[in-house]
C-alpha cells in the first residue's frame, strides 16, 4: 500500500518537472508539444477514493499552469478527465474492469492504447479550446488536438512499454 | 435540512468535479484578460527558482550566439558613439547632476520563453527588488519584445507581444500614421498592425517602429517590416503583416525600460477623463 503512495507521489513530481522542463519547449514545427503529465491520471490505480482523485487531478494540472502560466486550463481538463475515467475505463476494458482487479501491466494492448487516445484527445480538446478562447477559431483548435494527441499518444504509449513491471 | 445533506453526500463527487472545474475556468478567464491574473503566475519563489537554476544550466549552450548578438549591438552603438558631431569647441559636455532624461534602462535575463501557445508569458530574473513594476517595457537589441505583467522579488513575468490580449501602439517609420500592434496566434514571425487609416502610404518592405503614444515605450524602437497588407472589411483601416526584427525563439538578454514620467502622463489624462 505504502509503495503505490510512494510511487504515485513520486511520479507526480517527476511527470511535472519533466513536462514544465522538457516537453513544453519542444515546439516540434513550431507549436506542437506533447503533454506526457496525464500519464498520472492515466495510470493511477483504477481502486481509489474518487473526491481524493479529482482533487489530486486538479492539484496536478494547476501546478502545471502556474509553470506556464497558463491560468487554470491544464487544471481544467485534468479535472474533465479525472471525473470521466470510470466511464473511459469500462469502455475500453469492458468486464475487466467490473471485477475490479486489473493491472495496467497485465491487460492487452489494443485495449490499453483505445483508453490512452480517448483520455489524451478528450483532455486536448478541453486544453487547445480554453486555451485559443474563441469559438470562430474551431478549426485551429481542432488542428492542434489532432497533432498534439498524436505526439502525446505516442509517449506515453512508449513510456508505459519501456516502464512496465513485466519481467520476462 | 436532512435531504439536502444527503443529496450533498450522494452527489460529492459531481459537486466536487463542478467546483473545481468552475475554479479552472475563472481562472483561465481571469488569464485571458489584461493584468488580472492574481493567483496563477510563474513569477514566484518556487517556480521562478526552478526555472532559474535549470537557466543556470542550459544558458550555455546558447552562449556563442548570444555573444555574437552582443557584439553586433556593441558594433551598432560603437559606430553611433564616434559617428556623432562633436560641437565645435571639442568638448562634449555631459552633467553628470541632473537626472533629466525621461527613460530609464535596466537589463534583464529571460528565464523562461514561450511562443508557440496563444498567449505567451515569458519571465525574467529581475523583480520588485530591482525596481521592476509592471507597465515597464521590454526590448531586445533588435526589437520590441512586451510589457512586464506581474512581479515577485526577484522575478517578473512579461506578457510577450506574441499574445492575443497584448495591443502596443505602433506606426511607420517613415511618416506618424500610427495604428495598434496586435497578433492572431497564426506564426510566431509575424505579428499584425491594425487601425492604420486607408489614407497611410503603406508598401512592402516599409520599417515599422513604437509610437511613443502609449507612454510605456520611447518612440522608435524597431519592431519589423512589412510583408504583406490588405484593407479590412469596412475598407477604411489597413491589416498589415509585420516581420518581426526578433526572432522570439531565442531570446536571452533584455533591457527594461521605466518611463519616470508615466505617473505625471497617467495623471494628466485621467483629469481629463473626470472632467
Amino acid at each position: 500500500m505504502n509503495n503505490i503512495v510512494s510511487a504515485n507521489i513520486l511520479r507526480f513530481f517527476t511527470l511535472v518537472l519533466v513536462q514544465v522542463l522538457i516537453c513544453s519547449h519542444i515546439n516540434f514545427l513550431g507549436y506542437i508539444n506533447p503533454y506526457i503529465y496525464i500519464l498520472f491520471i492515466i495510470l493511477f490505480p483504477v481502486k481509489n477514493n474518487r473526491v481524493l482523485f479529482i482533487f489530486i487531478s486538479f492539484l496536478l494540472g494547476l501546478s502545471v499552469d502556474i509553470f506556464l502560466d497558463s491560468g487554470g486550463m491544464h487544471a481544467a481538463a485534468c479535472v474533465f478527465i479525472a471525473y470521466v475515467r470510470p466511464v473511459v475505463l469500462k469502455f475500453s476494458f469492458g468486464i475487466q474492469y467490473e471485477h475490479l482487479t486489473m493491472k495496467f501491466d497485465a491487460v492487452d494492448f489494443g485495449s490499453k492504447l483505445t483508453y490512452i487516445t480517448v483520455l489524451t484527445v478528450l483532455h486536448h480538446i478541453i486544453l487547445f479550446y480554453l486555451e485559443i478562447f474563441s469559438i470562430s477559431k474551431i478549426m485551429l483548435v481542432l488542428q492542434k488536438t489532432l497533432f498534439s494527441s498524436i505526439f502525446t499518444i505516442l509517449l506515453c504509449v512508449l513510456i508505459t512499454i519501456i516502464f512496465s513491471r513485466k519481467t520476462k | 435540512m436532512q435531504q439536502i445533506i444527503n443529496f450533498i453526500i450522494r452527489n460529492k463527487t459531481f459537486l466536487l468535479f463542478l467546483l473545481l472545474f468552475t475554479i479552472s475556468i475563472l481562472f483561465t478567464i481571469q488569464s485571458h484578460s489584461y493584468h488580472k491574473s492574481k493567483f496563477i503566475n510563474s513569477a514566484n519563489f518556487i517556480t521562478g527558482g526552478v526555472y532559474n537554476s535549470v537557466n543556470n544550466i542550459t544558458g550555455y549552450f546558447d552562449l556563442k550566439t548570444q555573444n555574437e548578438v552582443l557584439v553586433e549591438e556593441n558594433n551598432y552603438l560603437k559606430s553611433l558613439l564616434y559617428n556623432t558631431k562633436q560641437p565645435a569647441d571639442g568638448t562634449l559636455f555631459r552633467d553628470s547632476l541632473s537626472f533629466d532624461k525621461q527613460f530609464i534602462f535596466g537589463t534583464a535575463k529571460v528565464i523562461k520563453n514561450s511562443y508557440s501557445s496563444t498567449d505567451n508569458i515569458l519571465l525574467i530574473d529581475k523583480g520588485s527588488n530591482d525596481s521592476i513594476k509592471q507597465d515597464f517595457g521590454v526590448i531586445t537589441s533588435k526589437g520590441i519584445l512586451g510589457v512586464v505583467n506581474k512581479t515577485s522579488k526577484n522575478f517578473a513575468t512579461v506578457i510577450s507581444i506574441l499574445n492575443t490580449n497584448s495591443q502596443i501602439s505602433a506606426q511607420l517609420k517613415k511618416s506618424n500614421h500610427f495604428g495598434s500592434l496586435t497578433w492572431d496566434g497564426i506564426s510566431p514571425a509575424f505579428v499584425q498592425l491594425l487601425d492604420l487609416g486607408k489614407i497611410a502610404p503603406v508598401k512592402k518592405g516599409d520599417t515599422i517602429v513604437t509610437s511613443g503614444r502609449s507612454s510605456i515605450f520611447p518612440k522608435g524602437i524597431p519592431i519589423g517590416t512589412i510583408t504583406d497588407f490588405e484593407l479590412d472589411d469596412a475598407e477604411n483601416f489597413y491589416v498589415i503583416q509585420v516581420k518581426l526584427f526578433n526572432d522570439m525563439s531565442n531570446i536571452e538578454h533584455v533591457y527594461t525600460i521605466e518611463n519616470i514620467d508615466i505617473v505625471e502622463i497617467t495623471n494628466l489624462l485621467n483629469e481629463n477623463k473626470n472632467e
